[in-house]
């Protein structure tokens, strides 16, 4: 490889041309070494490190047993369950409400500016003062939603005290929180697909509805699959969403764990370095074979 | 379908890009819209398709006013200059797909788009997606698309720009054999003089948005309104050299040479002129009254020779017999065949002779 590129440019290999690219990339590899690459081989080695200690460094031996106390732990396993789920309404809809924004906003529609800056709001604004505000909107007595559900004769529904709706409330909550990003990337999407199709199609004959489904959706696919990766990746990593909403906790009768908020739970309250290092592993193998298994599918898809 | 443009206009803020144009074209026919770049010919093609609106002016079909119909409802073909094939469809559904919106049930679709595809001759290729074609069979797939629901014109747009010199020749032949063989009246645009000139029967010359000429390539070439018709057509570039008119007769810049041609019109003494020739104009050795002119150089391409001459200080270039033996430098008397020799107003470029 090497010696390709060198052929190529013609200049030959000096400490000179080694040093000074090693030079220009430092900044960027040290930040990535010290923040990214030691931290995550440094997490598979604590995870299989038994009874570790953090201040001492001490542990006792290499072995399964974080993996096998993890696996076993109710509480990891009901996390897995929550996560799951919400990752099973979240992604999917956030995405075809995204899917549908963006081709509103890609349209000809008045004031786009302003209904642009409505729907990316939410990314600038901070997770927890919006958090805030969604918890305001979901309560019992005096928030907007149940408000909204009496006007239609629904009775009011206890979103945040009841387990029962702990979950529905979260995705919902999860839902417009995703929307933004995504319809970020799916205009983005709008952008490249070359408006003289829609002509030729318009010329054929074709009404809006078909020019959508079948050219637009066929063209934007590969940044569909995309963001559904991106989005399936973050909504794994379900956590800070819980803060605002339920004072901290996971649920309101501790029945909403999620898989980072039990890695949270055992790293910073339980100090039990090895379980949240395991419990981390695993979720990261399982999001790993889901976007294999996505980018699998969507080769099978790719058609152009 | 005989397609006639009435006081056509269009502005785009406070730019004119089509100005006040009246034409007709015949059913049939191979038209070419021809101009340099900005002559607002793509304008015009996509007025006639109903992607822009007309400012002004009707736009008749036969004897149909279609001024205000959306595209598909004009019934015309469309090939656009980057082709715009779906890339996510195979041939076979990119022509399939105007015929699929007109509800044709599936199995005359694909019939039909066999037969097209035999037409422009990519049978072969139907189950290919168009990134896996080249630039000319992605054209031939483009007008087999265009013509599948059998539109009443068929409109190219700069349709040989985005192939290389080769195969714009074959393809353009292309474009003429299904053009008589499907007998549709096919408008096309295009900025190259010779590409009109090769296959068009009927040459529309724009310029800044108004029509020069309209005519056989031939007649704009034997026989060009003004400078500007005269420039643009012909390879070489016609010669041009500048003079004024006395006492009816062109007097060369900066000299008393003088050349006697038949003017159509009385003109002031001093006027401002263009003598314009053609190359296979200069007649080597002189046949009757010649001029002089001194041989700068001397160079051939293929079967031409071609020989850069001066007078009076003006240089200008003639197509001369390599079997006539000239040297650099020498001096030699020419005379000029009655076609192909023009003489221009400098400022208005208005046909003197």
């Amino acid at each position: 490889m090497i010696r390709r590129k060198e052929r190529q440019s013609g200049e030959k290999l000096t400490v000179r041309t080694i040093l000074e690219p090693t030079l220009f990339l430092a900044p960027f590899l040290i930040g990535l070494i010290l923040f990214t690459v030691y931290p995550f081989i440094n997490v598979i080695i604590i995870s299989f490190k038994q009874n570790y200690k953090i201040l001492t460094g001490a542990f006792s031996g290499f072995g399964l047993e974080n993996y096998q106390a993890v696996i076993s732990d109710p509480y990891f396993l009901s996390g897995l369950k929550n996560t799951f789920l919400y990752m099973l309404f979240v992604v999917p809809i956030a995405t075809a409400l995204s899917l549908l924004i963006a081709t509103m906003l890609n349209g000809n529609v008045k004031c786009k500016a302003l209904f642009q800056t409505c729907y990316f709001l939410p990314m600038v604004t901070s997770i927890t003062a919006v958090g805030l505000v969604w918890k305001w909107l979901y309560n019992y007595d005096y928030g907007l939603i149940n408000y909204l559900f009496s006007l239609f004769g629904i009775e009011p529904i206890n979103w945040l005290n009841n387990p029962k709706y702990n979950l529905p409330a979260l995705i919902i909550y999860g839902i417009w929180n995703m929307i933004p990003m995504t319809t970020i990337l799916l205009l983005a999407g709008f952008q490249n697909v070359n408006p003289q199709y829609y002509t030729a199609a318009r010329v054929d004959g074709a009404r809006s509805l078909r020019i959508f489904f079948r050219i637009t959706l066929p063209l934007l696919a590969p940044t569909i699959g995309l963001t559904l990766i991106i989005n399936m990746i973050t909504a794994s990593k379900v956590f800070s969403e819980l803060f605002p909403l339920f004072n901290g906790n996971p649920g309101a009768a501790y029945s909403l764990y999620t898989v980072v908020y039990y890695l949270y739970d055992m790293f910073f309250v339980k100090w039990k370095l090895g379980r949240a290092a395991a419990s981390a592993v695993i979720l990261f193998l399982i999001v790993l074979v889901l976007t294999m298994i996505q980018l699998f599918i969507q080769r099978k898809w790719k058609n152009y | 379908m005989k397609i006639t443009l009435e006081h056509l206009t269009k502005k785009f803020g406070s730019t004119i890009a089509v100005n006040d144009l009246s034409i007709t074209m015949e059913s049939g026919k191979m038209i070419a819209l021809l101009g340099p770049s900005g002559c607002g010919k793509t304008t015009i093609l996509n007025m006639l398709s109903g992607i822009l609106p007309a400012t002004s002016g009707k736009i008749w079909f036969d004897d149909q006013d279609v001024t205000s119909l959306p595209p598909e409802k004009r019934n015309i073909g469309l090939v656009f200059q980057n082709y715009a094939l779906y890339p996510h469809m195979t041939v076979l559904e990119n022509i399939c797909f105007p015929l699929e919106i007109k509800k044709v049930p599936k199995k005359q679709r694909i019939a039909r788009a066999r037969e097209l595809a035999e037409l422009v001759r990519i049978s072969e290729y139907l189950d290919r997606k168009p990134a896996e074609l080249s630039g000319g069979q992605q054209q031939r797939v483009a007008i087999a698309r265009a013509l599948a629901k059998e539109p009443q014109l068929l409109l190219l747009d700069e349709p040989l720009s985005n192939l290389d010199a080769k195969l714009r020749v074959e393809m353009r032949e292309e474009i003429l054999r299904i053009q008589r063989a499907s007998n549709i009246t096919t408008i096309f645009v295009t900025h190259d003089q010779e590409e009109a000139s090769s296959i068009a029967d009927d040459v529309i010359l724009l310029k800044l948005g108004v029509l020069q000429q309209q005519g056989a390539a031939r007649t704009l070439y034997d026989e060009p309104v003004n400078f500007f018709a005269a420039d643009f057509l012909g390879a070489p570039p016609i010669n041009k050299l500048r003079g004024t008119v006395e006492n009816g007769a062109f007097v060369f810049e900066g000299s008393n040479v003088s050349l006697t041609l038949p003017l159509r019109r009385e003109v002031s003494n001093g006027t401002k002129a263009i003598l314009a020739l053609r190359a296979e104009s200069v007649v080597v050795p002189a046949d009757g009254a010649s001029l002089t002119a001194r041989v700068m150089n001397r160079y051939s391409i293929n079967k031409d020779e071609l020989s850069v001459l001066e007078i009076c200080g003006q240089q200008f270039r003639g197509f001369i017999s390599g079997d006539y033996p000239l040297s650099i430098g020498e001096e030699i008397c020419f005379s000029l065949k009655k076609r192909g020799v023009f003489l221009f107003v400098e400022e208005t470029g208005e046909r003197l002779a």
